[in-house]
């Protein structure tokens, strides 16, 4: 295996909660996908969330952000707090959203153009100034390693883009309304490795201005970028821990390593 | 590759023969469906022609006259005119009022019905609105001869009830259930991930319908629009019962009017067959046809317009 990233041993471990969840509970109807989870998210550190399909990645981070409201079936018991504050009692839900950027892992780029899918965000707020949005949906395109490819068609529709670029455009779009918590949640599923590689490097960068919790199925990606990473599966958490310990050769619990190593089954 | 057969016979299943026949005949059998949608389009504007060629190439018939003359006097013994101005201007001024009035409701309520509304009342709006679409037209021509000819009588002070106006409201109240309908679905159609992805992003319900749905559901918006401006261009017996039925270029909106489809309602049974006045009044169909068609046509290319944007 590789040798560890040298960043795990820079990284100072602030405590500082960003996000606080405990016994939190997800039913869909009558079926129960979240099994009662508790753990937090700390501020600045980019959190990985492995595991296999069906394990409640997803909707926990529809939780986070509260789009889960969207599904009438579903109903979400124990507390969830961002910063502090309970989302389920927060009485500005789309304050709350703005502060979350969430990247899907289908892509869908809005029926816009691509500059209107970047600056939808921003105009929600009432950013209306033609050179305020110029300069971000510019920084928000170079950060998701997109601009070089569109910039001489802003205009053309973004749902005409690859799957790869349409993935790109939501990451822009994400980070358009400047979040102070970034959901990907399979960023890189229809990206090529190199730009994937490009991608990763801004997540790096960005981990000084915001918090990036990382769905990922590529175990190899989570070990890359995670300061520390959750294994779920059926929706309770098998084991959580730092990079080194999931990652590494012992981790506590034996399931987490073989999905790591990929001898699962 | 072919299966490895001893026999020479290949090994690959095959499809029986009656199932490729029966496939073959089912795609003859859905193509004669679709080609008899321009056979019957066809078949109409050819007989509707044929029972008003002859008064196009008779001798005193001037189309010019026809079209721009207010004076419809086909019964006249001493001078017989027929000028079909008045008639387009009422189709215009009524349908005109009826989709003004219409659209900005019915988009309403489509809006209201597919993203703010919960469940039971939708279903309920849902059930509600088609039966309003089931309503027969003359049932609307006698409710806009008694009932709301009154009220616009009472209200405005006109002279008589049965005018633009109450013609308007009526075709208006008739179109809402076929727009807001129609418009209901195109805004079902918009993928959830649209809704999801601009919630995600902050947007709140009004910022969804007015930046995401809107635009993603123009196109079935439009034809929604469409539909109800064909059912008021072609609407017969409630306009005929609601409008007043005078021959007249209308000053105002309390004044009466005929339509072109009123008139050829009203006038087809009386008129000898094969007589002048009976080719005029399929000329007059004609028209209709060719407005409705120069409408299909302009609202196409807006569709194309906006598409290719």
């Amino acid at each position: 295996m590789a040798a560890q990233p040298e960043k795990m041993v820079t990284m100072p471990m602030t405590a500082d909660k960003h996000i606080e969840i405990q016994d939190l509970r997800l039913a869909y109807g009558t079926k129960e996908v979240i099994h009662g989870i508790t753990f937090d998210i700390h501020r600045h550190e980019i959190f990985g969330i492995i595991g296999p399909a069906q394990s409640g990645k997803t909707s926990l981070l529809r939780c986070i952000n509260r789009t889960i409201d969207f599904n009438p079936a579903a109903t979400v018991a124990g507390t969830l707090k961002v910063d502090g504050e309970c989302v389920r009692n927060v009485r500005n839900v789309y304050e709350l959203r703005r502060k979350i950027g969430m990247v899907a892992p289908l892509p869908v780029g809005l029926p816009l153009s691509i500059y209107d899918n970047v600056a939808f965000a921003p105009r929600c707020v009432g950013m209306t100034a033609k050179s305020d949005l110029d300069g971000l949906v510019e920084k928000c395109l170079r950060q998701a390693a997109l601009w070089d490819e569109v910039k001489d068609r802003l205009d053309s529709l973004g749902t005409k883009l690859s799957g790869g670029q349409q993935q790109r455009l939501t990451i822009a779009r994400a980070l358009s309304h400047q979040p102070e918590i970034l959901c990907l949640d399979e960023f890189s599923i229809a990206i090529d490795p190199v730009t994937t590689m490009r991608i990763e490097e801004v997540l790096k960068e960005l981990r000084h201005e915001m918090t990036i919790i990382l769905v990922t199925n590529l175990t190899q990606q989570a070990r890359r970028l995670a300061d520390r990473a959750m294994f779920l599966w059926n929706g309770e958490i098998i084991e959580l821990d730092t990079n080194d310990v999931i990652f590494g050769d012992h981790p506590k619990d034996k399931r987490t390593y073989d999905y790591v190593m990929g001898i699962f089954g | 590759m072919a299966l490895p057969s001893l026999t020479g016979k290949s090994l690959r299943p095959a499809r029986p023969l009656w199932a490729v026949c029966g496939e073959k005949m089912l795609e003859l059998l859905i193509r004669f469906c679709g080609v008899s949608a321009i056979i019957f389009v066809l078949a109409i504007f050819f007989f509707v022609f044929k029972e008003a060629a002859p008064v196009l190439w008779s001798k005193n018939f001037n189309l010019t006259q026809f079209l721009c003359s207010p004076e419809w006097y086909p019964t006249s013994v001493s001078n017989v005119r027929y000028g079909v101005l008045a008639l387009i201007v009422g189709t215009a001024c009524v349908s005109g009022l009826a989709v003004f009035l219409a659209v900005p409701f019915s988009l309403g309520a489509a809006v209201f019905i597919s993203e703010f509304c919960g469940p039971k009342l939708k279903e309920v709006l849902k059930i509600v609105i088609e039966l309003l679409a089931a309503i027969p037209s003359v049932v609307w021509g006698f409710i806009g001869l008694t009932v709301t000819s009154k009220i616009v009588q009472q209200m405005t002070g006109a002279p008589v009830g049965v005018n633009i106006l109450n013609g308007g409201i009526i075709l208006a109240l008739m179109c809402v259930p076929i727009i807001a309908s129609i418009s209901e679905d195109a805004l079902k159609a918009v993928p959830d991930t649209y809704r999801e992805a601009a919630l995600a992003l902050g947007a709140t319900r009004w910022q969804i319908v007015y930046r995401v749905l809107l635009p993603a559901a123009k196109n079935g918006l439009l034809a929604a629009v469409l539909l109800g401006v064909g059912r008021a261009v072609g609407e017969t017996m409630a306009v005929l019962m609601a409008t007043g039925h005078a021959v007249n270029i209308p000053h105002g909106i309390l004044d009466s009017v005929r339509t072109l489809t009123a008139n050829i309602a009203a006038e087809l049974g009386e008129a000898p067959a094969q007589s002048e006045h009976y080719r005029i009044l399929f000329l007059t169909g004609i028209l209709l046809f060719f407005i409705t068609f120069v409408i299909n046509v302009t609202a196409d290319f807006v569709v194309r317009g906006i598409r290719q944007k």
